[in-house]
């Protein structure tokens, strides 16, 4: 049988989250370390509160990502006929109107990357909290991918910045953004957050745990 | 980093001693396979040479005209801030800043402070605060959206194609080449360059 892995954490040490400065822990010393004397970032052996802050975090994302999909996010007025947009429909339009392959990149973006990324983000938490051993590496791997695709959510906030800088033509043509807009920003900002939030050291922590509880020293 | 010494995966919290690394390798952590250190060729010089590159196209794509719109003889220029600017005035502040933010500063920043820290390394010279600096630049760096704008200029052209002529204009040029210019100095940048300096000072970690 392997031997028990050696993580900072069982050998009473601290990893800078920033530089990576390994710091020896006092058993006196409590979660909170101070600062990293190198880099000066906060010293703690995991990310605070992590469960519960990403658990806060995606439970706030999936109530704004509801409005953020039925709020109009553009308002089209062209030679007085007055449209508004949501996300699904500027997608439908794309897609009856040939152009299926920016359709997909917006659906892609806006609604699948979004919902992706928080239903992933809800299954590492409950694996954590259930205390799985299930995959490890594969989770891991899993969590780094929605750390890494939540940026592009922004694009579509982006394509309204760029239309309603472009089309202000007063009564010939205008498109103004709408509330949608401000819910989805909030969703693809509170998912960033909520990836940053959660550490991913809680998924191999278990294996620790067990195997103290194993052979205990 | 210097060979023998220890380090830990930042994913996985598995400890790793440093194996002897020559230019151009990397390591990654054997539990998890998270990149744990990647060494470039000639790291200091191209993270420099491409910042202050980048730093004057950031410069360019925001004082030239960024996008021109021709619909019925009518024409409209725009620059990069437009949008923004538009977003304020029609009661949306937050979403406003969120982009300034993502679009302007954040790229900005992450320049002005490559450049800070690494332009004295380069003679041999520490900056004050250089590794708070260089920290806040690591913090700030997911939040440097320029290569989704970019997706998104191109959405919105073919979005308003059939509606009227779009007119690219010299600053998308620079944004064009901006957003390859910081992938690259991004790319090249090995952090622990920077982080190496303080023991090279003599310090070392509280024991």
């Amino acid at each position: 049988m392997p031997s028990t892995p050696l993580t900072a954490k069982t050998a009473s040490l601290v990893s800078c989250t920033i530089c990576h400065l390994l710091i020896r822990k006092h058993p006196a010393m409590d979660d909170s370390l101070g600062k990293c004397p190198r880099c000066g970032a906060t010293l703690r052996s995991r990310k605070r509160n992590s469960i519960a802050r990403t658990w806060a975090l995606i439970l706030a994302a999936f109530l704004f990502y509801i409005p953020a999909n039925l709020i109009p996010i553009t308002k089209v007025t062209s030679l007085g006929v007055v449209q508004t947009d949501t996300i699904m429909s500027g997608v439908i339009y794309f897609i009856t109107s040939g152009m299926w392959p920016i359709g997909l990149i917006i659906f892609v973006a806006s609604v699948f990357v979004p919902l992706f990324k928080l239903i992933i983000l809800t299954f590492l938490l409950v694996s954590v909290q259930r205390r799985s051993c299930w995959r490890q590496r594969d989770r891991t791997r899993l969590y780094r991918l929605t750390e890494a695709i939540g940026r592009w959510s922004m694009m579509d906030i982006f394509v309204v910045t760029i239309l309603v800088a472009l089309v202000h033509l007063g009564a010939v043509a205008n498109i103004e953004a709408q509330k949608g807009a401000v819910f989805f920003a909030a969703v693809v900002v509170i998912t960033m957050f909520a990836a940053m939030s959660f550490d991913p050291r809680l998924i191999w922590d278990i294996k620790e745990l067990e195997d103290a509880r194993k052979h205990p020293a | 980093m210097k060979a023998g010494s220890f380090m830990a995966c930042h994913d996985c919290d598995l400890l790793h001693r440093i194996p002897a690394i020559s230019e151009g390798m990397s390591a990654t952590c054997r539990r998890c396979g998270a990149s744990l250190i990647k060494t470039k060729k000639n790291s200091l010089e191209r993270t420099l040479a491409l910042a202050i590159t980048g730093l004057m196209l950031l410069i360019m794509a925001n004082s030239f005209p960024f996008l021109g719109f021709k619909i019925q003889g009518q024409v409209r220029h725009t620059l990069l801030l437009t949008g923004i600017q538009q977003f304020y005035k029609s009661g949306m502040p937050w979403l406003a800043l969120l982009v300034l933010f993502t679009t302007v500063i954040a790229p900005l920043a992450q320049l002005l402070s490559l450049i800070y820290v690494l332009l004295p390394l380069k003679f041999q010279h520490r900056p004050p605060g250089m590794f708070h600096v260089f920290r806040w630049m690591q913090i700030i760096q997911p939040w440097s959206m320029m290569e989704v704008f970019m997706v998104g200029i191109l959405v919105s052209i073919v979005k308003l194609a059939k509606m009227a002529q779009i007119l690219p204009d010299i600053a998308v040029f620079c944004f064009m080449a901006l957003i390859f210019v910081l992938a690259a100095c991004l790319a090249s940048l090995d952090p622990h360059l920077v982080w190496d300096q303080w023991e090279k000072n003599g310090c070392h970690p509280p024991r």
